[in-house]
C-alpha cells in the first residue's frame, strides 16, 4: 500500500504523520516500540478509511518535545493537531500506549472520536496481574514479549533477523520516549478509568489477545467496564499485537465494527450539542 | 600527590555458588541477607578505613550501590559520617553521591554539609549519575538521569552558596524554602571529583563545572585520550589543566610475597565472576539512559560498550543466566584478572613488585590522586588489613618519592584552574604518551 509523508506544523512542532488509503479518516495511533509499517490489516482496511498515523514525537523521526512527560501531554497535542487540522470528529485505533493516548483524548473532549478501537491498552491498573516491565528487559525481549504467535507471517516479516543499527536507533529511541512518559506509576494514570466514565457517544470496542505477555487482562476489562457502552473482544491465539499475530481475526473485528457504525454516520460524526 | 583507599564493602556471606546461580549480584534475593554477617563487615571496613588513616593514605574512599551484596555501601553518607569522627587527619572522599537516584538533592545538601561540618572540613564530594541497576533500586526514572543528575547538582551548590530562605521551581524538583541551617564548613563549597568510566559527557561536564574528572578504569591508551580530551577543553577555556585535575582508580593487593598476593587477589577480585558480573544486560543501560550519541556509537560499533555491555548484548533473546554455564563465568573472570593486571587496571603482588608498576602508571597518566580498591569477595579482615599496611608502610613511601620526582601535584597542593594559558598558548602535555607506547611494546613483546 502507498502512503505519503506529511510533516503537520502542531503548535511549532513538525509532525512527521503518514497517510495512505481513501475515505474516512482514521486516526491510527501506534505503541510504545514506534510504528511497525504498513501491514495486511492496514491494507484490508484502507479501502473506506484514509490512515492518518502521527509519528509520535520522540521517537525518532519527529522531534522529541521536551515539555513532554506524561502520556496527557502526547494526547493534549494529538487533539491539537486533530482540531487544527480540521479534519472533524474521526475514529481511531489505538495500540497499547497509542490505545492509552486515545483514551486520555477522548477523556479530555469524546467529541473528538466517532469510534474508537483499543486494543491491548495500557493506561489502567489492572484489578489482578500486573503491566508486564518491558523497560526492565533487554530490547530484544521486550520486542519478543510483544509477539505470542510467532508462527504468524507478519511477525517473521517484523521481527525475523537481527536488528539493524538504525532499527536498534529507534527502538532505543521509542523505550527512551516511553519512559518519560510513563517510567512511574509505571504505564498508568490513577485517575483515568474515573475521567472514562464521563465518554459519552463514542462507540468503543477494545481487542485484547489472550495470550497477551505485557497487557493483564485486567486491563482490557478495566477499560470496558469503565467507557459506557464499550464492548471486548478477545483473541484466543495472540499475545500483544493480534493485529499480526491473528490479522484475519483483527481484520473481521474491525471491520464489522466499522460497519456497524456506518448505519449511525450522522450520530458517530455530529458533535454533541 | 594524594594516596586514597576504598573498598566496595563486599558483603561476605555467600558462597561464589550462590552468585554464579544468580548471574549477577544486582537483585539477589535478600532473602540471602544475614544481619550478623553485614553488622560484622560494616565493622570491618570502617576500621580498615581507620587503618589505612594510620598507616600513611591521605584519604578514604566511599562508593555507593543498591541492592546487591557486591557493595554494602547503599548510603553512603551514614559510612562517611561514622568516619567524619572516627577519623582525624585523612579526606573522606565520595565517589560519590548518585544524585538521580537519591531524588533529594537538598536532603543531600544537608547531610554533605554536616559531614563536612563534623569532619572539620575533610570532605571531598564526587557526583555521579549512578549506574543503571541504581536507577531500578531507586524507581529514578532512566531516562531523566542526565537532567535529574544536572539540575539536582545545582540546587545542591545553591543552596550551598545562595543566601536563603527561597523558593526553587524547576523541572524536577521544587522545593517551597531552600534554607538548610547545616552549610559546608569548607568555603565556598567543598572540593569535588567526577568519576567516570571514559566517558567523554562525564569529562566535559567536569571541565564545565571546573571539577577534577577520575578515571575509574580503562587501559592506559584509553585514559590518556580521555585526559587529553579534558586537557583540551580545559585549554578552550584558556586554562591549563595539571595532575591536580585528574584522578585514577586501580584494583590493589598486596602481600608478603607474589604468589600468596597471586593466590588471594585471584580469589577475591574473580569471586563471583568480579565486577563483570555486578549486574545484568537489561539493568546495566536502561532505555534512555545514554545519550542518542552514545547509543549511535553502541548501534554501529557492536563491539564498543559501556561496563562491558555491547549491542549484541542488548539484543540477547534470552538472559537465561543458566545457559552461561558457572564453569564459563569463572573462566570469563579469569581471563578478565589477567587482563587487568597485563594492562595495569589490576596491580597484584609483593610490595615490590607492586610499587613498581603503579609508578609507570603514575610516570604514564600523572594523576593527581590514587585510588587502591580492595578486592572483592570473601577475603578475610586479616589478608586484607595486611595488604593495608604492607601498603601504607612499603608502598606508599616510594610512591611519594615518586611522586615528588615527577612534580605531581594534586588538587590541595594546586587549585584546579588556577593556570591560565596565555592567548594563543598551546597547552603543555598532562600525560606522558613515549612513556605508554614504551608500556605497551613491552606488554606487547611479553
Amino acid at each position: 500500500m502507498n502512503s505519503i509523508e506529511r510533516v503537520i506544523d502542531v503548535g511549532g512542532v513538525g509532525l512527521v504523520t503518514l497517510e495512505g488509503g481513501t475515505g474516512r479518516p482514521l486516526l491510527m495511533l501506534h505503541d510504545e516500540l514506534g510504528f511497525p509499517g504498513w501491514m495486511r490489516w492496514n491494507a484490508a482496511l484502507a479501502d473506506g478509511h484514509r490512515f492518518v498515523v502521527p509519528l509520535q514525537p520522540g521517537f525518532g523521526r519527529t522531534e522529541r518535545v521536551d515539555w513532554f512527560t506524561s502520556v496527557r501531554d502526547v494526547a493534549s497535542f494529538y487533539a491539537r493537531m486533530l482540531r487544527e487540522s480540521g479534519l472533524g470528529p474521526v475514529d481511531v485505533v489505538g495500540f497499547s500506549m497509542g490505545a492509552w493516548i486515545a483514551a486520555e483524548m477522548a477523556s479530555a473532549d469524546p467529541g473528538l472520536f466517532g469510534r474508537m478501537v483499543l486494543v491491548a491498552p495500557l493506561g489502567v491498573r489492572p484489578a489482578q496481574g500486573e503491566i508486564l516491565d518491558f523497560l526492565g528487559l533487554t530490547m530484544r525481549r521486550h520486542v519478543m514479549a510483544t509477539v505470542s504467535n510467532r508462527r504468524a507471517e507478519e511477525v517473521a516479516l517484523m521481527y525475523g533477523g537481527g536488528i539493524s543499527p538504525e532499527q536498534f536507533e529507534l527502538f532505543e529511541a521509542a523505550r527512551a520516549e516511553s519512559s518519560r512518559l510513563a517510567w512511574e506509576p509505571f504505564m498508568h494514570d490513577r485517575s483515568l478509568a474515573h475521567r472514562l466514565g464521563g465518554v459519552q457517544g463514542v462507540d468503543t470496542l477494545v481487542v485484547w489477545g489472550e495470550r497477551d505477555q505485557v497487557v493483564p487482562r485486567g486491563c482490557a476489562e478495566a477499560y470496558a467496564k469503565a467507557i459506557p457502552g464499550a464492548r471486548l473482544e478477545t483473541i484466543p491465539d495472540a499475545g500483544h499485537r493480534p493485529e499480526i499475530e491473528d490479522s484475519d481475526r483483527f481484520i473481521a473485528l474491525v471491520s464489522e465494527f466499522f460497519a456497524a457504525g456506518k448505519s449511525s454516520d450522522g450520530k458517530s460524526f455530529a458533535r454533541a450539542s | 600527590m594524594q594516596f586514597n583507599y576504598i573498598t566496595e564493602r563486599p558483603y561476605r556471606g555467600l558462597t561464589e555458588e550462590q552468585v554464579y546461580e544468580h548471574g549477577a549480584f544486582f537483585g539477589m534475593p535478600n532473602t540471602m541477607f544475614d544481619a550478623q554477617q553485614a553488622s560484622n563487615d560494616y565493622n570491618a571496613y570502617l576500621d580498615e578505613a581507620v587503618l589505612a588513616e594510620q598507616v600513611g593514605f591521605d584519604g578514604v574512599a566511599l562508593n555507593e550501590h543498591h541492592g546487591n551484596p557486591f557493595c554494602l555501601g547503599s548510603v553512603l553518607n551514614v559510612e562517611a559520617a561514622v568516619l567524619a569522627r572516627l577519623t582525624e587527619r585523612v579526606k573522606i572522599v565520595l565517589i560519590g553521591n548518585p544524585i538521580p537516584a537519591h531524588r533529594n538533592p537538598l536532603r543531600l545538601a544537608e547531610e554533605l554539609a554536616m559531614i563536612d561540618l563534623i569532619s572539620k572540613g575533610r570532605l571531598v564530594t564526587g557526583w555521579v549519575r549512578g549506574s543503571g541497576p541504581e536507577q531500578f533500586a531507586n524507581n529514578a526514572n532512566p531516562a531523566f538521569n542526565r537532567e535529574m543528575f544536572e539540575e539536582g547538582h545545582d540546587v545542591i551548590i545553591d543552596a550551598w552558596t545562595k543566601p536563603g530562605p527561597w523558593r526553587y521551581e524547576g523541572k524536577h524538583f521544587n522545593y517551597r524554602m531552600v534554607n538548610p541551617w547545616a552549610l559546608p564548613y569548607q568555603k565556598p563549597i567543598p572540593p569535588a571529583i567526577i568519576p567516570g568510566f571514559l566517558s567523554r559527557e562525564t569529562a566535559q561536564w567536569a571541565v564545565d563545572k571546573g571539577y577534577p574528572y577520575l578515571g575509574l578504569g580503562g587501559p592506559l591508551a584509553a585514559c590518556a585520550d580521555l585526559t587529553d580530551f579534558y586537557a583540551d577543553q580545559y585549554a578552550a577555556r584558556g586554562l591549563q589543566a595539571g595532575p591536580e585535575n585528574f584522578g585514577h582508580n586501580m584494583f590493589v593487593y598486596v602481600d608478603e610475597t607474589s604468589e600468596r598476593a597471586q593466590e588471594i587477589g585471584r580469589a577475591a577480585f574473580t569471586f563471583g565472576g568480579g565486577n563483570g558480573n555486578f549486574a545484568k544486560a537489561q539493568h546495566t543501560l536502561p532505555a534512555g539512559y545514554n545519550s542518542p550519541a552514545a547509543i549511535k556509537r553502541l548501534a554501529s560499533v557492536p563491539q564498543s560498550g559501556w561496563l562491558g555491555v555491547t549491542k549484541e548484548r542488548l539484543e540477547e533473546d534470552t538472559v537465561d543466566v543458566k545457559a552461561v554455564s558457572m564453569a564459563e563465568q569463572k573462566r570469563r573472570a579469569n581471563v578478565t584478572f589477567q587482563n587487568l593486571q597485563d594492562n595495569l587496571q589490576m596491580v597484584i603482588g609483593s610490595p615490590e613488585e607492586v610499587t613498581e608498576k603503579i609508578k609507570i602508571v603514575m610516570r604514564c597518566l600523572r594523576p593527581g590522586m590514587l585510588f587502591f580498591m580492595a578486592p572483592f569477595g570473601n577475603a578475610s579482615d586479616e589478608d586484607r588489613r595486611r595488604s593495608i599496611r604492607l601498603l601504607g608502610e612499603r608502598v606508599l613511601p616510594e610512591l611519594r618519592a615518586e611522586a615528588a620526582r615527577l612534580d605531581i601535584t594534586d588538587m590541595f597542593q594546586r587549585t584546579p584552574g588556577t593556570v591560565a594559558l596565555a592567548p594563543g598558548q598551546k597547552r603543555a602535555p598532562v600525560v606522558d604518551h613515549r612513556a605508554i607506547a614504551e608500556f605497551d611494546a613491552s606488554a606487547e613483546a611479553a
